[in-house]
């Protein structure tokens, strides 16, 4: 399916976005305006843009712990982002979760996650309202997209939870970021076999891996992925085959990995690559530069808003827990 | 006034709630041809069909998960684990996915999801199908915590956990299934935070939970018969959380003795939370230490005989009475 060049333009934006985000996290976290930790999506940003595209504003993702990308691609608001980094009260969570635990509901962004794997059964819970709900004026069923890594399909809740959808033919997709790592230890130490779209077979669904460093690809994989649980025919298996180039945590000394390797993989970066497609498409070298200035326009404004939004209040810690007066009882 | 089981009550309880709101439906192992291993769910899905009364794998995980999935996109889900023992197998989803949604998301997330669940030893289980495990969730901010006594209780708590707009995990107690109480005819909830003072009295009071609860109104009926007579207040709080503590501060303020009695090990049960609060606000007042009757600290036996002398019964109630009154 070919895109127009709004539609390119609109993805290579959205990959520049979350780099220079990440990038600015990190600085902003040495400069002491964050003061949690944060796990960098550098690297990986065409998984998040590639899949959120092909998705409806209606449909709903779960993320991870290294889920500033899911959020972005899926419409999050920078300034909303940085703020919560920063533990402000205009944050997303107003400060209650942190870099872990993003939520905006109104775009169907589910949240980030702190537990790995902890979110795919949600995923698939979203999936079955949607399928009990049935769909929404001939339009088909809202889909739930599943972000997780490699280091999550090796969890019983991922487990469980394809199960389930397979089970019941759910609307919902599951995207596996292969980025060869869990935390420290490479793929290969960690699960019996190298190509992880196999595990789809044994829940009945459909299973294909695919270059996550290629934007358009994981965009044609997750586009029929996607067209299949709209239809009512169940769920889908997406690896997109990618690599993260900070370490697992800001901070990371990443003793279990060469420079060399990380080089090797910055070679095939997805950022330049996509850029360089938009060229060979006739898109003007100045409307792409036109797309990253404006990038640096919202991430300085994202920062500004940040710092001159007042911090969470420490008597907002009792509010919230329940969803009535129930709040902060003494007992 | 009409009589129903507990169970009956239940499954009264979730027919209406189910007739009245489209949202809610039922998701669990062997809920729905089968009617739930203690026949709970009975008739539900020749009702409601087996779309909105689902029989799931064994996979307590999923369930839960799949449950807040599907309540945060605006369904009501009321999920049955067989037996509290197998709340562990779905203890990240309840711990840090259902408990902690709406908090972490700044207040955003609403999660009117009830999980039914079994306590209690229903005789020689053993070890991992007896537990009580409600204390294990009470240090878990997020999630409500009902242990209905009577019929009645069951049936109002249970609209109120599905009506509520947050997590709660219900503890149905095994033996009090085919328990028979009077309930009341039509709609009505019973309102969490509100302990229930099922016999006034003025030497003691006895706060008992769950499957307790008859056995301290029959200690009290044994005690009041006795020479000297006692005369016991006794008190269901009904929810753990959120947990009605002024009205028992009041009693043990008004009888200056306190025993606690629960089927949960004694070591970090409800009780080890419900003596703290009451040294907390009545230590003034108190004329005797804070008694607990509870389960021994050891696993569940399967041997009758170990099993009897491991759970806490009516006379172990009686003994610690007259103890606090020695």
């Amino acid at each position: 399916m070919t895109l127009s060049t709004d539609r390119l333009l609109e993805l290579y934006r959205q990959l520049v976005l979350i780099r220079q985000f990440e990038l600015r996290a990190i600085d902003e976290r040495r400069q002491g305006l964050i003061p949690g930790f944060i796990h960098p999506y550098i690297g990986e940003e065409a998984c998040a843009v590639g899949a959120c595209a092909a998705l409806r504003r209606d449909d709903v993702i779960t993320s991870t712990h290294r889920g500033h990308g899911h959020l972005i691609a899926k419409g999050g608001d920078v300034r909303y982002m940085m703020a919560e980094l920063a533990a402000r009260e205009a944050g997303y969570c107003r400060g209650k979760g942190g870099s872990l635990h993003m939520t905006d509901f109104d775009l169907g962004i589910l949240g980030a996650n702190g537990i790995v794997a902890g979110g795919i059964p949600m995923a698939v819970g979203a999936a079955l309202a949607f399928k009990m709900q049935g769909a929404p004026n001939g339009a088909g069923l809202r889909v739930a997209l599943a972000f997780f890594g490699d280091g999550a399909t090796n969890q019983g809740a991922f487990h469980e939870a394809l199960n389930l959808a397979g089970l019941w033919r759910l609307p919902v997709v599951f995207f596996c970021e292969n980025n060869q790592y869990g935390e420290g230890t490479p793929q290969h130490k960690q699960a019996p076999i190298t190509q992880l779209s196999k595990r789809a077979e044994s829940y009945a669904m459909p299973g294909v891996t695919v270059d996550g460093n290629d934007v358009l690809a994981v965009y044609e994989a997750t586009r029929q992925a996607v067209e299949r649980a709209r239809r009512g025919d169940g769920p889908s298996f997406i690896e997109g085959v990618t690599y993260r180039y900070r370490g697992h945590y800001e901070g990371d000394p990443q003793v279990y990995r060469s420079r060399e390797e990380v080089e090797r993989w910055q070679a095939r970066d997805p950022i330049p690559r996509f850029r360089r497609t938009l060229v060979e498409r006739g898109i003007a070298e100045e409307q792409i530069e036109e797309v990253e200035g404006q990038v640096l326009t919202l991430i300085e404004e994202a920062v500004a808003f940040a710092r001159s939004s007042p911090p969470a209040r420490p008597e907002d810690a009792l509010s919230g827990v329940y969803g009535d007066h129930h709040n902060g009882a003494a007992f | 006034m009409r009589t129903l089981t507990y169970s009956e009550a239940i499954n009264e309880a979730l027919r209406e709630e189910m007739a009245r709101d489209p949202s809610v439906f039922i998701m669990g192992e062997d809920v729905g041809v089968m009617g739930g291993v203690f026949g709970v769910t009975q008739g539900l899905i020749q009702q409601f069909g087996d779309a909105r009364v689902r029989d799931t794998p064994i996979s307590e995980a999923g369930i839960v998960g799949a449950a807040l999935g599907a309540a945060m996109m605006g369904m009501r889900p009321v999920v049955e684990i067989m037996f509290g023992d197998f709340l562990g197998c779905a203890g990240d989803q309840i711990i840090n996915q259902v408990a902690k949604a709406r908090y972490m998301s700044g207040g955003k997330a609403r999660v009117p999801l009830t999980i039914r669940v079994t306590t209690g030893a229903p005789g020689a289980a053993a070890a991992q199908h007896s537990q009580s495990p409600e204390s294990w969730f009470m240090n878990v901010p997020g999630i409500k915590i009902v242990a209905p006594a009577t019929p009645a209780d069951a049936k109002g708590l249970l609209k109120s956990a599905i009506r509520g707009e947050d997590p709660v995990l219900f503890f149905e107690h095994k033996m009090l299934y085919a328990a028979r109480g009077a309930v009341p005819e039509g709609d009505y909830v019973v309102e969490f935070g509100r302990a229930n003072v099922l016999r006034e009295g003025y030497d003691v009071t006895i706060i008992a939970i769950g499957g307790m609860v008859p056995h301290a109104l029959a200690a009290a009926d044994a005690l009041a018969a006795g020479s000297p007579a006692i005369s016991c207040e006794v008190i269901d709080p009904r929810t753990l959380v959120p947990l009605d503590a002024p009205t028992l501060i009041a009693s043990v303020k008004k009888t200056g003795r306190a025993v606690i009695a629960h089927e949960a090990h004694k070591r970090s049960g409800p009780g080890a939370e419900i003596a703290a609060v009451l040294a907390e606000h009545a230590v003034d007042y108190l004329d005797a230490p804070i008694r607990r009757v509870a389960a021994k600290n050891v696993p569940l036996p399967y041997a009758p005989s170990l099993e009897q002398f491991v759970l806490p019964g009516k006379h172990d109630i009686v003994a610690a009475v007259k103890e606090v009154l020695r």
